[in-house]
């Protein structure tokens, strides 16, 4: 079973969350990234996801690897989609198990802050007057020494 | 010989997913300059660099079959 993957294809909810149950579980949350129509009040028409696929499969098996061992017992999946996504669609489901519910709500938020920091994905909105590909628009990030800083390493 | 990818705005750039040429030898900064240069890439200090799907050092010096991929800030989630 593949419990991380990126999709072509648009995302079934329930097979993530079953790729987590288990018998020692007590709590399993899911997360659904869906396209928002308004952003700061622009509309937005429709968008375009793109990955490094290869790579993005294994930033997201770091990022499980790191809530594995983070938060005892628990189990992780992730799906994220590729392609053109409409307002509504679903862009990436996270779905992460363990005994108590406390820990599955915080790893869950911990993996969807982790993929917007390490995993290759973009995503290009597209307006009723244009288009851009977002992530760092207002230039606030940077990297000087050309990766991830300490932390965001699978060192 | 080396694969460079290009992806998100690097890619509109450069007009091409990848390009095939010989970069070992040269560090990951060395590589990002020229082909700042040569494509006038925007914003270059605010990409990663991957060495065969790793995160790299600017410092790193790539080999010869290093695939090489550019990474603009991520947008995903």
């Amino acid at each position: 079973m593949k419990m991380y993957e990126i999709s072509k294809e648009p995302i079934d909810i329930q097979a993530v969350i079953d790729k987590v149950v288990q018998r020692e579980a007590g709590a399993i949350t899911t997360f659904i990234g869906t396209v928002r129509e308004l952003t700061h009040g622009k509309k937005t028409l429709f968008l375009i996801y793109e990955a490094y696929e290869a790579m993005a499969v294994k930033k997201l098996e770091q990022i499980g690897a790191e809530i594995e061992e983070r938060w005892a017992g628990s189990q992780v999946a992730i799906t994220h989609r590729v392609g053109r996504l409409d307002i509504t669609d679903v862009a990436v489901v996270i779905a992460v198990s363990t005994p108590h519910r406390a820990d599955a709500y915080e790893a869950n938020r911990y993996a969807i802050e982790r993929i917007k920091e390490i995993v290759p994905i973009w995503k290009k909105e597209h307006w009723e007057d244009g288009e851009s590909w977002m992530g760092n628009q207002l230039e606030t990030v940077a990297y000087p020494s050309g990766k991830p800083e300490a932390g965001d390493l699978d060192e | 010989m080396n694969k460079v990818l290009f992806f998100a705005h690097l890619r509109d750039a450069v007009g091409e997913e990848f390009l095939e040429l010989d970069a070992s030898g040269k560090t990951v900064d060395e590589l990002k300059a020229e082909l700042a240069a040569k494509y006038d890439l925007p914003r270059m200090e605010t990409v990663m660099t991957a060495i065969n799907e790793e995160f790299a050092s600017n410092d790193e010096v790539i080999s010869a079959g290093d695939e090489i991929a550019f990474i603009p800030p991520v947008s995903g989630g």
